[in-house]
């Protein structure tokens, strides 16, 4: 119980070290090790989270160790409101995307090991409190990825891995530069509560080369986390590493990995750097009406179904930086809109929270039906839903929660951002209203060709989605419509951390600042 | 005439000489006697410093000593030479220039 | 807990477990689970039926209860969601559900033997859960949530048939279109709840009062949220998805685009007439209008029985909307509510003429000719004369014929027009548009009529197999019929002239909460002053409709060909529907599809190759120059030239080195002759 995360951590890593020692050849034993360690940690978040108070706000379970004293670095781990959906979000994705790569016929023990490592990677960043220890597990994620795509994806997969891991890589060290910065002018620490405090006053006022430090910080952080959302100009690797990654990992990539860019920026820049927040968060919302359009109209073009699911996720993300550029409603120079700002800030954390759910299952789906017809051209299906029945019914589940019909969860994140986002932005909101067309334009029309007209000749033997698909899809399904009708037990979570965040943006920071 | 000048003199002259045909004979036999001049040389150089210097006899101990290391000296030479000439039909020591290789 | 409230949550939750069984377990269920689906609606019409019963024996006009549940609690930022029943809402509620019920029990019928029968029962049932949330509503958000699943259940039941290409463009383009409107729905919302801080009726009505909501604002987010209604209704440029919503089974179309759902949009503009400025009215009315009158223009040349049916459902909504418009809110739902019953049962009527001529040319395994094409039937009179009368009776409803419901409603609705362009003579061409409407519709419906039941059969070889559709399906029939006189809107009176009845009388116009508009009490005086001349005029078109219909279609003393003849060009527009679709194809969706593939191809095949791997590029080039630099500059130029260097010096020297000792002593004496000299020196 005290050390429940680090358990939450390394339980990954007891896996892999369990795995190591099997034989190659006992596929079906790693494979179990792979269930049991993800399902034990699955059912370890759970009890974090009935354990959590979310009556506070602040970081609970802290663990704090020294790890490098002569320079502060701490082992230092904890969580809040902000983190704790994600922190549920991963183990139960990992846990069904054990599921999903069932079907690796290569490499297995290789395979689980990385998935376990690339775990440990993923859900070590969400709970460190450490820059630096951050920093690295954000790299320990990193390198897995690379193998998992390029040795496990489709053909163009080492072309994909390393762009994927070149512009990541060009983010994480942009990220680092950040890091020294913030660790040379805030007192010479990496532990980002104390961060929290002193950098807002530490760094104001503080030139380098004539600029902001404020400023430059910012935006090599924005650009370090944005390479991850990914914001537009930076989102080319996306659809790439979508398409040429094995199923499991582009849920992976899509349901935790994006969500990283959004819990950095809400993480360390806006408490950290309130006044940029001010400052940039009309480019946020611009860059976010971007997303919205540019990811629906590029989706619209796809034939490529999981090249389309992968734009879809661009213009998901849209929404999230809206709701996200909605905070400074609160500020006093605009009237002091708490209602705006929490409805944005929540919604974007939701909306990460139930993008990561939908773009999950919307991958596993297409993973079905590729693995059956080994190829996901859109035209080239036609009339499945007469085979498929069940398919076509998760599918429909998928898509509409995908298109943001009410009852899906991601209905109500969409409608927080816009709503908080809205009397700040009116122009931009407006116009990224149209998203909302789109965005069932492209489902929709996806789904027609894929599952309506006349069955092709060709796949009247498809088998229906059998018992482990189904498995995968359900929870999210029901997560999906759970959170849909009844959104408050997972706004209840985070309310509270989203106040404190919108107090410390609104009275740290201003425009003052500078 | 009984003077260290003279016998500094003359062994100047013997140790050019000798040093002269070490330098300029092409004909090993011919090197070595020019080395035996030298040596005969410093013998002369020993023994007026012994006589002009008052250092008892033992510069005429050491000029013995090296009339015995040049006998000694010159069977070794003689011995190498003859090897040279087994090997390279010739005492030119010009043609025996592998050092330089 | 009011019992109004447990009520309304078993009328509204009950069909969403039969829906959630049914999708399930539907078809494991025996009969395939219809039974759970008529049983969720039934005992919803039985509740809906009780609390009409307890509204009638109150008669009290000001009857309301509300409840609500919080949804969203972020402090600031919170929802509820609730339910409102007022008696605008148990009528709704009676409505829905007895069309609904209706429709279940002819489906029976007229579905029986689809492999998706359970599936079908199963999308009826969630329509009838979604709509019920629009009608109980207390709140925008959950108005527009419901709305958004109305759209979701009339996108499965229009591609029900899915594998029909025809119907599943059909549901794409009705959930599409909606959205359309369900974006300007949105942003009324957002600025609603900007200005006011909720979504709840209650809280917006006291804040436009309170003026916290005003001006131009206003009139935005009044037109915005009619733009939501203008999709759900099918207003004009928005209708375009109502024609092609008929690909779907025909009882949905009677449930959902005819009676219902459809409805939707002008019950909710009747909820919300309060908070419309008078600029966001005027355009609602001539967008009404228009639409009024456009469709009926469409409707006159469509040969397919369900489409001629279907833009005159546009046309009736633009009716209401118009209604609305003019401030004659309450007409507006009496003409929802009476159109629900006739036009519900025209299109059981044609669906049981569509089965029948279906079965038929079944028989005769002839797939070619459309069993839709009024002009395959005619003469089905005496083949199936409950279809028959059921189908006269409607249409002498919706032509507005005295002793009818229509006549009351539209009359009602034609007086509020013209009383409106007496007060404001500039807009004189709403009640131009109305009664312009009223005589076409008498027109093209008897046309219809006459087309399909009377003259000699078109087709005599099927003549023999036309039977009447069975007790299923001929007793909504029957009973939607009755619905269609005007007794049952009128009662406790009698007089078929008036409108005065129960309806009336506990159904009240709220005044507008807006600065500037006429009061409930003076918009009702207008109308009641143009009664009369309204009720003339309309009695008028509506002879002259049906008399000409008479004269074309009956007698046939005029030639339709050759009036279509004569007037070439409005006829080609009209039968082509004013070209809309075609316009829409080439100025909206082919260029907006162009620009996805341009921005896609941009954003893969040049931005990410040439942008992005440009960077690739631009380094790879980089680290070549640095290992040129490095392996010929730095390597080969400066590290090995200290060799080269060396063993050039090294030669040269050695040509020093002669390998001869007689050298080595030259040099050695050379070297001791120059200490010496510098020894000395």
């Amino acid at each position: 119980m005290e050390y429940i995360l680090s358990w939450l951590i390394w339980l990954p890593v007891v896996g892999i070290v369990v795995i190591l020692f099997i034989p190659r050849e006992r596929e079906y034993i790693i494979k179990m090790t792979a269930v049991v360690t993800t399902g034990i940690q699955l059912a370890l978040a759970l009890f974090l989270w009935s354990k959590f108070d979310s009556g506070l706000g602040t970081f609970q379970f802290i663990e704090k160790a020294e790890w490098i004293p002569s320079i502060n670095i701490f082992y230092s781990l904890g969580v809040d409101g902000l983190s704790l959906p994600m922190v549920i979000l991963t183990p139960l994705l990992s846990f069904l995307a054990v599921f999903v790569s069932w079907n690796i016929d290569r490499a297995v023990k290789g395979y689980f090991a990385l998935f376990l490592l690339l775990d440990t990677g993923m859900i070590g960043v969400f709970l460190a409190l450490d820059f630096f220890l951050f920093y690295v597990f954000w790299e320990v994620m990193l390198l897995p990825m690379y193998f998992l795509i390029g040795m496990w994806g489709g053909p163009q997969r080492e072309y994909a891995a390393i762009k994927f891991f070149l512009y990541t890589l060009v983010g994480s060290v942009l990220m680092l530069v950040a890091v020294i910065g913030l660790y040379l002018n805030c007192g010479k620490t990496f532990d980002i509560p104390t961060l929290m405090e002193t950098a807002p006053n530490a760094l104001s006022g503080v030139m380098w080369w004539g600029f902001s430090a404020i400023k430059i910080i910012w935006i090599l952080l924005f650009i370090g986390f944005a390479i991850k959302v990914p914001v537009f100009p930076f989102h080319t690797w996306l659809p790439l590493a979508h398409v040429e990654a094995p199923t499991a990992i582009s849920v992976i990539l899509a349901g935790v990995l994006l969500k990283l860019g959004v819990y950095g920026l809400l993480r360390i820049n806006y408490p950290m750097l309130p006044d940029a927040v001010f400052w940039f968060s009309g480019a946020m919302a611009l860059l976010g009406l971007i997303n919205v359009i540019w990811g629906a109209m590029c989706a619209l073009a796809q034939t490529d179904l999981k090249k389309l699911v992968a734009y879809s996720s661009i213009n998901h993300m849209g929404y999230a930086l809206l709701g996200m550029a909605a905070v400074i409603a609160a500020g006093a120079v605009n009237g002091g809109n708490q209602a705006a700002a929490q409805a944005g800030l929540s919604g974007a954390v939701f909306q990460m929270f139930n993008h990561g759910t939908i773009s999950a299952m919307l991958f596993i789906l297409v993973g079905v039906v590729y693995d059956r017809a080994h190829h996901r051209d859109i035209d080239g299906f036609g009339g499945l839903a007469k085979q498929m029945p069940l398919y076509a019914g998760m599918c429909m589940i998928a898509f509409f929660a995908g298109l943001g019909l009410p009852g899906f969860s991601g209905f109500v994140s969409e409608f927080m951002c816009f709503i908080g986002a809205f009397p700040v932005f009116k122009v931009i909101v407006i116009i990224s209203t149209i998203g909302i067309l789109l965005n069932a334009a492209y489902f929709l029309s996806a789904y027609k060709r894929i599952f309506f007209g006349e069955l092709n000749e060709k796949y009247k033997d498809m088998p229906e989605i059998n018992r482990r698909e189904l498995l995968t899809v359900i929870p999210l399904a029901v997560i999906t419509i759970l959170f849909g009708i009844y959104p408050r037990p997972f706004l209840d979570i985070i309310s509270n951390t989203i106040d404190h965040l919108i107090y410390q943006v609104t009275q740290m920071g201003g425009y003052a600042g500078f | 005439m009984d003077q260290l000048q003279n016998y500094l003199f003359i062994a100047a002259i013997l140790f050019s000489l000798g040093l002269m045909a070490v330098i300029t004979r092409r004909n090993g036999v011919a090197v070595l006697m020019g080395i035996e001049l030298i040596l005969n040389a410093a013998n002369i150089n020993l023994v007026a410093f012994a006589r002009f210097g008052g250092m008892n006899y033992s510069g005429q101990i050491f000029a013995l000593f090296v009339i015995v290391l040049a006998a000694a000296e010159a069977a070794v030479a003689l011995a190498i030479v003859i090897n040279i000439f087994n090997n390279y039909s010739s005492i030119n020591v010009d043609e025996v220039s592998q050092l330089k290789q | 807990m009011n019992i109004f409230i447990q009520f309304a949550l078993i009328i509204y939750f009950l069909p969403l477990a039969a829906f959630v069984i049914n999708i399930m377990f539907g078809k494991r269920l025996p009969r395939q689970g219809d039974w759970v689906s008529i049983g969720a609606v039934g005992i919803s019409l039985i509740l809906s039926v009780t609390m009409f019963a307890g509204m009638l024996l109150d008669y009290n006009p000001d009857f309301k209860v509300e409840a609500f549940w919080r949804w969203i609690h972020l402090g600031a930022f919170n929802i509820d969601l609730g339910f409102l029943i007022d008696n605008i809402t148990i009528t709704m509620l009676l409505v829905v559900a007895l069309v609904s019920t209706m429709t279940h029990i002819f489906s029976i019928k007229y579905m029986e033997g689809d492999p998706l029968y359970y599936r079908y029962y199963a999308f009826l049932s969630l329509f009838t859960f979604s709509m019920n949330g629009i009608v109980l509503a207390n709140n925008l958000m959950l108005l527009y949530m419901s709305w958004e699943l109305v759209g979701l259940s009339s996108f499965l039941l229009i591609g029900f048939w899915f594998e029909k290409d025809s119907a599943s463009t059909a549901a794409n383009k009705a959930f599409l279109t909606n959205r359309v409107g369900d974006i300007g729905f949105f942003i009324g919302i957002m600025i609603i709840f900007m200005y006011i801080g909720s979504v709840s009726y209650g809280d917006v009505f006291n804040g436009v009062a309170s003026g916290e909501l005003t001006g131009t604002l206003l009139t935005i987010a009044g037109i915005g949220l009619f733009m939501g209604a203008m999709g759900k209704s099918s207003q004009v440029p928005l209708h375009i998805w109502l024609p092609d919503a008929m690909e779907g089974p025909t009882p949905v179309s009677a449930l959902m685009h005819a009676a219902t759902m459809v409805a939707a949009g002008v019950f909710m503009m009747v909820r919300l007439f309060p908070i419309m400025s008078p600029d966001a009215l005027v355009f609602v009315a001539y967008i009404g209008g228009v639409t009024a009158i456009f469709a009926s223009v469409i409707a006159v040349t469509q040969n397919d029985i369900k489409k001629v049916l279907a833009y005159s459902t546009v046309s009736q909504l633009g009716y209401m909307i118009m209604a609305v418009g003019t401030g004659a809110y309450i007409a507006a739902f009496f003409h929802l509510v009476t159109h629900a019953a006739f036009k519900a049962n025209l299109f059981y009527g044609s669906g049981s003429v569509i089965h029948a001529m279906h079965h038929a040319l079944h028989k005769k395994h002839d797939d070619e000719t459309d069993p839709q094409d009024m002009r395959n039937m005619g003469g089905l009179k005496e083949k199936m004369p409950i279809t028959h009368r059921a189908m006269f009776i409607s249409t002498l409803a919706i032509a507005g014929v005295p002793l009818f419901s229509g006549f009351l409603s539209k009359d009602a609705i034609l007086a509020g027009t013209l009383s409106f362009a007496v007060h404001h003579p500039v807009h004189f061409l709403l009640p131009v548009f109305g009664f312009g409407a009223a005589l076409i519709t008498a027109f093209y419906m008897f046309r219809l009529i006459f087309m399909t039941f009377y003259n000699e059969p078109q087709k005599p070889e099927l003549i023999d197999d036309i039977h009447e559709s069975p007790w299923e399906m001929a007793t909504p029939l029957v009973i939607l019929s009755g619905l269609s006189f005007f007794i049952f809107f009128t009662l406790p009176y009698f007089n078929p002239f008036s409108d005065h009845g129960w309806f009336t009388d506990i159904i009240h116009a709220r005044d507008s909460l807006v600065a500037g508009t006429p009061t409930a009490h003076e918009i009702a005086e207008g109308i009641h002053h143009s009664h009369f001349p309204a009720m003339l005029l309309s009695l008028f078109v509506a002879g002259g409709g049906i008399f000409l219909a008479w004269q074309m279609y009956l007698k046939k003393s005029w030639s339709p060909d050759s009036v279509s003849e004569k007037y070439k060009t409005l006829y080609l527009l009209s039968y082509n529907k004013f070209y809309i679709d075609e316009i829409y194809s080439r100025y909206v969706y082919t260029p907006v599809l162009k620009l996805a593939d341009r921005i896609a191809f941009f954003d893969w095949e040049i931005y990410d190759k040439y942008f992005i791997n440009g960077f690739g590029r631009v380094t790879n080039w980089l680290a070549k120059l640095t290992g040129k630099v490095d392996y010929e500059g730095i390597d080969q130029g400066v590290v090995d030239s200290f060799g080269r260097n060396t063993r050039r010096a090294g030669k040269m020297l050695r040509s020093l080195q002669t390998g001869k000792l007689q050298t080595y002593m030259l040099f050695a004496l050379v070297g001791v002759i120059f200490i010496m000299i510098f020894q000395v020196v």
